[in-house]
This record gives C-alpha cells, structure tokens and sequence, in this order.
C-alpha cells in the first residue's frame, strides 16, 4: 500500500490556507459528511475525489456558504471562522467556480466579474470607466483577450469559467473552488484553465480541485483527498499514488441489499445500435433480453439519463437505431413508446413521475386512462380497483388509494411510480435512480420488486449511482464515461473496482495486478 | 421491522395534521358560504332589506353572470395559465348579438347561436396564440383583450342598442324564475354541474388537472399538453360567450363599452373561489360560489352606505387575500407532508 499519512513536514513548514476540522452535515435521513477534515495549504493545488455522492459538493457547498455545518470548525489562514452565507463567504476570499457558470447572461463581462464590488465614482455611483479598465486588467493578468464590454450570452462555457476565475481574482480570492471545471471543455480549453490554475497556484491561492477525471487529478494536482459515504478516506502525495490505487479508495460502499434472483434469460427484446445524440453521448449499442437487468453505471453527467430519454421518446436521436423485438421502431414521443411497451421512471420521481396533488389511484391510473377507459368518462370503481391491485403488489404503506401521493414517504412514492408504470403492462422497463432518497427498508422492497419484475419476464435498464446496487442488481452492466460506454461486464466478473474504473474514462486494462486478470469490457 | 413500525407511529400525527389543513383548503366552498352567513347577518342588522327575496335573487342573477365567465376562467387557470381577455369577448358577443336582433339579422335562437360561436372563436384564438405561438398566456390574452375590444370600439362606433331594440320577451330570463329560483341561477348551476362532471370523470378532466399540476411529468405520461390547455381557452370563450348573451338579458342596453372592467371580477372570483392560480387544482362550484361572494359584498356595501368607488379596491383586497391564504396553506402542507417524509 502507498502512504496514508499526509506529508506531514510540509504542513508543518506553512499553516494551511484553509483549514476544515470535523466537519458533519445531515440532511433528514443522509449524513452527507462524517467528521471529515482537508486542510488547503497555499500555491498547492488539491484534489477532491469520491463517487456520487460521497460528499464532495457538500464540502463546496459548506466553503461557498450555501449550507452551514453541523459541527466542526473552519478556519481561515489560522483563524477561526464561521461562514454564514454565500456573500460572507466571497468577502472571506473564497471563490467557487462552478461546473456551469453562474454568470448573468445579458450583463457585459465586466459587468459580471465586478457584479456587487463595482469601483465606485464620485457620488457613490458605478465608475463604469474603471470597471472595464480593472477588468481588462484581469483578463490580462490570466493572458486571455477579452472583449469586456461584451454581453456574456453566447460565449462559450470555457469562456464564461475563465470569467468566473477572473471574478474569484476581482476579490483577491485565498481559496478557489474549482467544482468538475473540465467537464463540458474540450482538450485545449482543458490546456489553457490548467495553465491559468497553476498561474494562481504560483501566487498563493489554494486550489481545491474537485473532479470525476482522474488523470487530471494526477496532471495537475499535488495532493489528493478521497471521500466515500461523507467520510473521508485518505489525503496523500498524488505522486504516491496509482489510478488503481485512488479507485480502490472511491469504492467500498456498504449497503444492505436484495440480490437479484436467477432467472433463464429469453430472447432479445431491446437492442440499440450506433445510438448517438450530438454532443449528449454517441456510439451507444447494447441489447436486454426478456428477464434480463442490465445496469447502466456511470458518473453524474455521464450521459445514462439522456440514452434514457431517447429510448422512451421524450428526445430525439441524430443517428443509429432501435429495435424491440427485431423490428425498427422511432417514438415521436413518450405515448408511443409506452404503446409499443416501454415504461421510463424518471430519476426526479416529484419532478416528472408523479403528480402530488393528485391521489394514488389518479397518479396510478394516468398512464392508462385512454386504455383503462376507452369511452372518455372515466370509471371510479375500476380505477380505484386497478390502483388498488398494483398497489398492494408493491406494499405501498397507505391509508388506502384515495390518499394523496404527496402525503406518502419517499420509498412509498416511489413504489406508487413503480405500480403506476407497471399498470401500463410494459415490456421494457428504464428505471432510472429507482432507490435516490428512499430509507433501507424501502430500498431493500424495490430491490424485490425488480428482481420479481425480472422474473416475470420484463427486460430491465437499471441506470443507478449506486455502485453496490448496480452490482447486486444487474446480470450485465454498461459503463458509461462521457456519452460513450467504456465497457460491458457480466456480473461474474462485476467489481466496484472495475466499474469505477471505467467510469472514470479508462479504457486501457489496467497495469495493478490487483485489479484485472484482462482487458476490461468487450 | 422495528424501524418501520416506529415510523408508522410518528407519522400519524403529522399526517393527520396534514389533513386537517388540506381539507380546510378543500372545503374553500364551504368557508365562503360560512363568511356570507355571517357577514349576512352583520349587515341585516344595519340594513333589513339585505335579507328579502328580491335583494338576493337580485344579487345571485348578477352574480351568475360573472359565474359563468369564471368557469371557464377556471379551466384555464387550472391549466397554469389564464384568461385576461374574457371581459372583451363578453363585451363584444354582447354587442353584437344585440346588433343583429335590433337590425333583425337573426331571430333570437339564431342571434344566441351565433354569440356562442363567436365566443368559441374567440377562446380559440387565444388558444391558438398560447399554444401554438407559445406566447405566455398573460402577454398574449392582454393582446387579445385589446384586440377584442378594439374590434367591439369598431363595429360600435358610438351607437347603442336600446332596451326597446332588442326583440319583446328577450330579456325576460332575467327577470324569470322556476319554482323561485331565478332561471340565471339555474343556467349557472347546471353549467357547474356539466363542468364538474367533465372534471371529474373524464380524461380531459383527468388531463386538465395534471398538465396543470405537474407539466413535466404530464409529458413524460404522453399527455396531448398543448390540445388540453387549447380546449381549455376555447371552452373559455365559449362560456365568455354565454356570459355575453346574458349579459345582454340582464342589462337590456348595449354598446362597445358594456361589460368593461369585468375581468378583475371574474379573476377574483376563481381566486376566491379555491382555484390555485399557480395551476392545478380547484373546483368549477368553488370559481361560481366565489362570483357569488363577490356579487354578495358589492351589494352589502352599498346598502351599508359605502361609496361604489370602494368596490374596485375591495375587489383587488379579496384577491391578496385569497392568494396569500393559498400560499399560507400550501406553506403549511408542504411542510407536514416533509416532515413526514422525513422521519
């Protein structure tokens, strides 16, 4: 094993930057961080990595001010100090640069990075004049032109970072955020962010770097932290590590589970092929079989709830194609996709899978209602009874069909979404996320209510950030990295360690003796 | 097992809690019918005619005028959008079928036909510009507004139709009553009773409700979004265009400025009445008996000796109110529902 300690000398030689100690925050049922401690040492640039989940934009999101910490101390170039809201926070001297900026889009780019810090003129109004020299001054210091007079609409996502980072250096930043900045940049913006970070490493800031890419994490970063379930894991040199060393860190969840049943496995009722959709994902081609889970593993963002979407009809492909049952199908939307026997349950079940002012008989009966009542009115009795079927399939925790959905706990919501698909009498069912939010109890019966619906004969995508539930779940799982899959392994052969590893971009068989006895995927 | 069963228990109170405050939000109907009671009785004390027969047959064949509009008013605003432009299709389906019977254009079945239609016509522009335009519904039915009444400006000019214009026994209805309930109050009820029907048992109801309540997960069910919130405008304009022959009944003289100003009524009116105006929820009964609430104050004020002049602000006050209740509840109900939810 490599170093678990920190190099402790160094510590010692400068005091941290920004120092975070204990730090535990609960939301209702989660703890999303456990007693962890990161210390940010000045002109070092420090990574953050964990799964979905872990408690990395938690942490942000603490530094940034958005959330307060139940307890644990912060403290600030060796002085205690509380952060109690976001503009408390920038004041501080830490700055955030998010994934997707947060920039006004018809405000002028100096306009943004001196949003509320404006230099003022003589009778306390905006010296605009001034405004646009400081942030052309900026710009300059980063070494990238800028037209600071221009809107902000239109520029690219690259762009609106840079000006971001420029905002964090308006105000003199000591910390800079930088939460996932690569993922939607190309390789030479990825180039020239990284080439400014390092500038302001060189000056003093302390950088954390939270990221889902490992080899940048090794390119850029000198230290790095490894989260898991809100606890951290480890802080060490990255030159003392190995990709496959950081991924047997990330992984290790324990989680209480049902295991999916054997079941013979029929014929092929979905196959994708070339399945492509500009600049979301491309290339993607697999098939399911009747009885058959296959799991779709990934990182946030790695494009599995899009594939998603194009299968059930809500978006459009570009390019390749979809058959059930060997014939070529094209959904133009989503009732034709339910008609031809697919269901989708949607990852946000408030957003877009129930609707909470209605009961759990309506919620149930409105995927259905032309099929269920084909003369238009619609039948009380009849639909109380087929709510109160599919219910009592699923042990939905009610005081009977008639109550509201918004009324019940998540897990019995989400197995209302469940009876509510089922009632349209799929043969290929998406769930995507079925168990985010739900307590273990509910958990443990959605896991027995797939494995019978697997059973019963129904092909299954499982799209889950639940690595250990994917594992248990799936006869097969799709890694996805990035829009594109990384690889394909049966459940045999299926390890946290693997499956990370995909999802993090490697492709290559891995070199650790530890991890593979081949190339991984097919 | 244990874990379970304790949550159980821990909820029950919370949920009940729950649904206590859901059912005061449901039984919005009910609540007004108790205010008018009681504010009735307060203003009998000081003014004895409020409680005869003519007083308040005389307010309820009012009433059911703006009723009919806010029916269809609701179906919009239950859809998440609404209707600014229904006090111009009144206004104009009045005028002109008053203008055809005077000129003898039409007989009288053939004048009320062709109110309806243009009403619908009109609802369906406005569907028309909402979902097809995609204009939001506020930009787009303030347009219409305008345009409506502009064309009533137009073909009016400054005439106005007479009383002795129209043709003998037209306006009757509004004097008339069948076992004493005034024929108005009947028409308004019997729309109410068809509308919830509609509402209830139907799948465009079913639909209505949901595109309302929950337009993202409307989509992903497949629901015909955009066909549901057009019919809802068009059946809009059609009840604007009921409302429109009846106000010609009720008030006898027409011209193109009858029934300005209505809109406030008729929105106030589904806000009291119980419909959420941010979508999804609420009942045809509870838009009527709001008509009737507001049509109950305006003549409690004036025979206490307010000013008219008081009627515009008090209106503007009952909506403030109603909404800020609305949000009071949900407030509430979100938070027991999250409390549960929790644990």
């Amino acid at each position: 094993m490599t170093a678990t300690t920190a190099p402790a000398t160094r510590e010692g030689a400068t005091p941290p930057r920004a120092e975070l100690r204990g730090i535990s925050k609960r939301f209702a049922a989660t703890q999303a961080l456990d007693d962890v401690s990161l210390a940010l040492l000045p002109g070092e640039v420090h990574a953050l990595v964990g799964e979905n989940g872990a408690g990395k934009s938690t942490l942000v999101k603490i530094l940034a001010g958005v959330h307060q910490p139940d307890s644990g101390t912060i403290s600030l170039d060796g002085e205690a100090i509380q952060i109690s809201g976001p503009a408390q926070s920038r004041a501080l001297g830490i700055a955030v640069v998010h994934q997707e900026p947060r920039l006004f889009p018809d405000l002028t780019v100096a306009e943004n990075v001196f949003i509320g810090h404006a230099p003022s003129g003589r009778l306390g109004t905006i010296d605009w004049r001034e405004t646009r020299r400081a942030a052309d001054a900026l710009f300059r210091e980063l070494e990238v032109h800028f037209d600071v007079g221009a809107p902000v609409r239109g520029l690219s996502m690259a762009d609106q970072q840079l000006i971001e980072i420029a905002k964090s250096l308006s105000v003199e930043a000591r910390v800079l955020i930088l939460d996932e900045p690569t993922a939607s940049l190309s390789a030479h913006e990825v180039d020239r962010l990284f080439t400014i970070v390092r500038r302001l490493r060189d000056r003093g800031v302390a950088i954390l770097f939270v990221s889902h890419r490992l080899d940048e994490v090794f390119d850029l970063c000198d230290r790095a932290t490894v989260f898991r379930d809100g606890r951290h894991v480890i802080t060490t040199a990255t030159s003392d590590l190995t990709t496959a060393d950081l991924v047997r860190h990330m992984v290790g969840r324990a989680v209480s589970l049902f295991p999916k049943v054997e079941t013979p496995v029929g014929d092929v009722l979905l196959e994708v092929e070339g399945l492509t959709r500009a600049g979301v994902f491309r290339d993607i081609g697999f098939s399911v079989r009747s009885g058959e889970i296959v799991g779709l593993a990934g990182l946030v963002g790695a494009g599995r709830t899009e594939v998603a979407r194009v299968l059930f009809g809500i978006d459009r492909r570009d390019e390749g194609d979809i058959r059930l049952e060997g014939r070529p199908v094209t959904f133009a939307s989503p009732s034709e996709a339910m008609n031809a026997g697919i269901a989708y349950l949607p990852e946000d079940r408030h957003q877009e899978g129930l609707v909470l002012d209605f009961s759990i008989a309506q919620n149930v009966t409105l995927p259905i209602l032309p099929r269920l009542f084909p003369r238009f009115l619609i039948g009380s009795a009849l639909e109380r009874k087929v709510a109160h079927d599919y219910t009592e399939q699923f042990n939905v925790r009610m005081t009977g069909v008639e109550q509201l959905v918004g009324a019940l706990s998540g897990g019995n919501q989400q197995k209302v979404v469940l009876a509510k698909w089922l009632a349209s009498k799929p043969r290929v069912l998406i769930l995507d996320e079925p168990t985010r939010g739900i307590d273990i109890g509910a958990k443990v019966e959605v896991h027995r209510i797939i494995s019978e619906l697997a059973a019963s004969g129904l092909a299954i995508i499982l799209i889950s950030s639940d690595l250990p539930e994917v594992l248990a779940m799936s006869d097969r799982i799709l890694v996805l990295h990035e829009g594109r899959i990384t690889a394909e392994i049966p459940r045999a052969r299926a390890t946290e360690e693997r499956v990370m590893f995909a999802a993090t971009g490697n492709v290559e068989p891995i070199v650790a003796g530890e991890l593979a006895e081949g190339p991984i995927g097919g | 097992m244990a874990d379970a069963g304790a949550g159980v228990v821990e909820a029950l109170p919370v949920q009940a809690r729950g649904r206590w405050l859901s059912a005061v939000a449901r039984q919005r109907e009910l609540s007004l019918v108790a205010i008018m009671v009681v504010l009735g009785g307060l203003v009998t004390l000081t003014a004895p005619q409020f409680l005869t027969v003519d007083n308040i047959s005389q307010v309820a064949v009012l009433a059911s005028v703006i009723a009919v509009a806010a029916i269809g008013e609701a179906l919009v605003v239950i859809t998440r959008n609404v209707d600014l432009s229904v006090e111009a299709t009144i206004g104009l389906v009045a005028y002109c079928v008053a203008s055809l019977l005077e000129r003898h254009a039409l007989d009288t079945p053939g004048a009320i036909a062709f109110g309806l239609g243009l009403g619908l016509v009109l609802g369906m522009i406005n569907g028309f510009v909402v979902t097809i335009l995609k204009v939001p519904a506020i930009v787009a039915t303030l347009g219409t507004l305008s345009i409506f009444r502009g064309i009533d400006y137009l073909v009016a000019g400054s005439h106005q139709v007479p009383l002795a214009g129209l043709p003998p026994g037209f306006t009757d209805p509004a004097g008339d009553s069948v076992f004493g309930i005034p024929v108005f109050v009947l028409i308004a009820v019997s729309i109410v009773i068809v509308g919830s029907v509609i509402l209830r048992s139907t799948r465009f109801g079913r639909q209505l409700y949901a595109v309302g309540s929950n337009p993202e997960a409307a989509a992903i069910l497949g629901i015909p979004s955009r066909l549901v919130v057009f019919t809802a405008f068009s059946l809009c304009g059609l009840l604007a265009g009921v409302a429109g022959i009846l106000y010609v009944m009720e008030f006898g003289t027409i011209n193109g400025t009858s029934a300005t100003g209505l809109v406030l009524a008729v929105v106030a009116a589904v806000v009291v009445g119980g419909v959420n105006i941010f979508g999804g929820s609420g009942t045809l009964a509870g838009a009527a008996i709001g008509a009737l609430f507001l049509g109950f104050i305006a003549n409690a004020l004036i025979l206490v000796g307010l000013s008219q002049f008081w009627l515009q602000a008090i209106y503007g006050l009952v909506i403030l109110l109603a909404i800020s209740a609305d949000a009071l509840i949900l407030r509430r109900l979100q938070r027991a529902t999250a409390a549960r939810r929790v644990r």
